[in-house]
């Protein structure tokens, strides 16, 4: 009973890093139909931003995470303007392509710079860990958490209760029609991969607390798992990113914890494959038609 | 001066000439009916006004200004507003959200306001559904949705494309009636048609277009008298 309590906390925390990564795929592909490769290395942007910024300039844990959030958001409209939106109208899979460049790019370019061996993530904070009845969950664990749902919510009343997040709602679900009311497309756009990169930024500088070590590399595996995550929850739905995160960090752990460890991946991919035959469009995924 | 005024305008995809140098003009208070069979070129040009395509060449001026190469919200912004074919209605937001998105560009709320009691006066089934997901409404409700939103903005000049598309004979009629009442209420319409008959009897003018060009113009009247358009367009 124990063990399972435990590994639940060990998954909830792993799995709210994966569910604010996957938010980012989903809502990025939502809108523009992409499945956005680069969206890992955002992420390890965050944490490397996180490390420099405590580490030189001292900022405590809530200044590295928003500023973390801020600068991500800024890559992802840079990334999106240069190497996107002249693939607007191209066939998907030059976009495809270009998103895997870019990752390439970013994850070379930041081994080029700062070198390519992992590096000990500064504690901004201390660790403390409390024991519940046997269970074990550190002060890091309680924040990962916490950070990770309020970011939720937040981001869930930007897209329901703000009029960006209808825009960008209107452009997923019908971009022709979304200009003939007046969106603007292309800021609408640019919203979205701010917005989805904002939380991997925060993503980046939670995982680097919660793991202590960051590479440059450090984004490939957790963006492809995050991914799934998305494709689980249903591609394009919010709640549904969330939820497949959740779903893939309590499956890692649970699969570590009988003593499987080296096949934690493949139990992801089980997952996924497993998923996609029962149900093709996901947890939370739609198959609305309109009427014509 | 006409309130709209499009000369040889020209629209390609790719290679293909849908419009082929094509003129006409709407004055304000006018309802204008494009009658056309299909891949004549109506919707081309109805997206066109409306920025969603670019033309190769011709001009359309509304209200003294040059607008081909504004973008889609300038053009909404500046009082035209259309309600594209198939309705595109946003599936999966509520009737409410929809209007509400009609309504993007306004920023004052007590205009927002007032427009959705324009709207529901006008469509009263609407009223009746505003939490209901807009995918799950009848092809009639969707309609009229589609032209709520639309009228959501205010506009001056309504651009409707085969409102009527797939609907039962009493919708067509309704549809119809509102656009009379459309154009009583002070804004002008450009109606576009597969349903000849009923269009040129509300029109004022009517267009007939033929493969991308202007086959025959004159009043509403005149057309549904004519021979030619009687032979080809109304079923003898
Ligand atoms: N996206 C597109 N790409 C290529 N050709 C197109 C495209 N859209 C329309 N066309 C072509 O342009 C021509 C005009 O099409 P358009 O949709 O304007 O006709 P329409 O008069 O609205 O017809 P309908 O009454 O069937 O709606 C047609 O020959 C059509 O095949
Ligand atoms: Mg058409």
């Amino acid at each position: 009973m124990t063990t399972l309590f435990q590994q639940l906390i060990n998954g909830l925390s792993l799995g709210s890093i994966y569910a604010l990564l996957a938010l980012g795929y989903t809502m990025v592909y939502g809108i523009i139909k992409l499945i956005n490769f680069a969206h890992g290395d955002i992420y390890m942007l965050g944490a490397f931003w996180g490390y420099y910024t405590i580490n030189y300039w001292h900022f405590n844990f809530i200044f590295a995470l928003l500023s973390a959030m801020v600068v991500c958001a800024a890559s992802g409209v840079i990334i999106e303007y240069f190497a996107y939106r002249p693939l607007r109208h191209a066939p998907r899979i030059t976009a495809l392509i270009t998103a895997i460049g870019v990752s390439y790019f970013l994850e070379n370019g930041m081994s080029y710079l700062y070198g390519a061996d992992t590096r000990d993530f500064p504690q901004v904070i201390k660790q403390v860990n409390y024991n519940l009845w046997g269970v074990r969950v550190s002060n890091i664990q309680i924040l990962i958490l916490v950070t990770a749902c309020l970011l939720m919510i937040l981001l869930q009343l930007i897209i329901k209760k703000t009029k960006m997040g209808r825009a960008m709602r209107a452009v997923s679900v019908d971009p022709d029609a979304a200009e003939l009311v007046g969106i603007n497309i292309n800021q609408t756009i640019s919203f979205t991969f701010a917005l989805g990169s904002s939380m991997a930024g925060a993503a980046g500088v939670l995982i680097g607390l919660y793991y202590n070590s960051i590479d440059p590399l450090m984004g490939m595996t957790p963006g492809i798992k995050a991914f799934v995550a998305a494709v689980v929850g249903g591609i394009g739905s919010v709640p549904g990113a969330s939820l497949g995160g959740f779903l893939i960090g309590l499956l890692e752990t649970a699969v570590q914890s009988i003593g499987l460890s080296a096949y934690k991946d493949a139990a992801v991919y089980l997952v996924l494959i497993i998923i996609l035959l029962v149900l093709p469009s996901g947890i939370f995924g739609k198959n609305v038609k309109e009427k014509v | 001066m006409a309130m709209l005024e499009v000369k040889d305008l020209a629209v390609n995809y790719g290679v293909i000439n849908a419009v082929k140098g094509v003129s006409f003009h709407i004055n304000e208070g006018e309802i204008v009916s494009l009658i056309g069979a299909n891949g004549a070129g109506k919707t081309t040009i109805l997206k066109t006004i409306s920025g969603l395509l670019k033309p190769v060449s011709g001009t359309i001026t509304y209200e003294d200004n040059p607008i081909q190469k504004y973008k889609a919200p300038k053009i909404v912004a500046a009082g035209i507003s259309q309600v594209p074919e198939g309705r595109h209605i946003f599936a999966g937001m509520s009737v409410r959200e929809n209007l509400q998105m009609g309504a993007f560009l306004q920023n004052n709320r007590a205009e927002i306001t007032n427009s959705f009691e324009t709207v529901y006066a006008r469509f009263p089934v609407l009223k009746e559904r505003i939490n209901q997901d807009a995918a799950t409404l009848s092809g009639g409700e969707q309609q009229m949705l589609a032209m709520g939103r639309a009228l959501m903005s205010k506009p001056k000049l309504l651009l409707l494309d085969e409102p009527s598309m797939g609907l039962a004979p009493i919708f067509i009629n309704e549809i119809f009636e509102i656009v009379k009442a459309i154009k009583e209420q002070d804004t002008t319409v450009l109606l576009i048609e597969q349903n000849a008959k009923k269009a040129l009897s509300i029109a004022d003018r009517g267009y007939v277009l033929a493969s991308g060009k202007v086959k025959m113009t004159g009043t509403g009247q005149e057309l549904l008298a004519n021979q030619d358009v009687q032979k080809a367009y109304l079923g003898g």
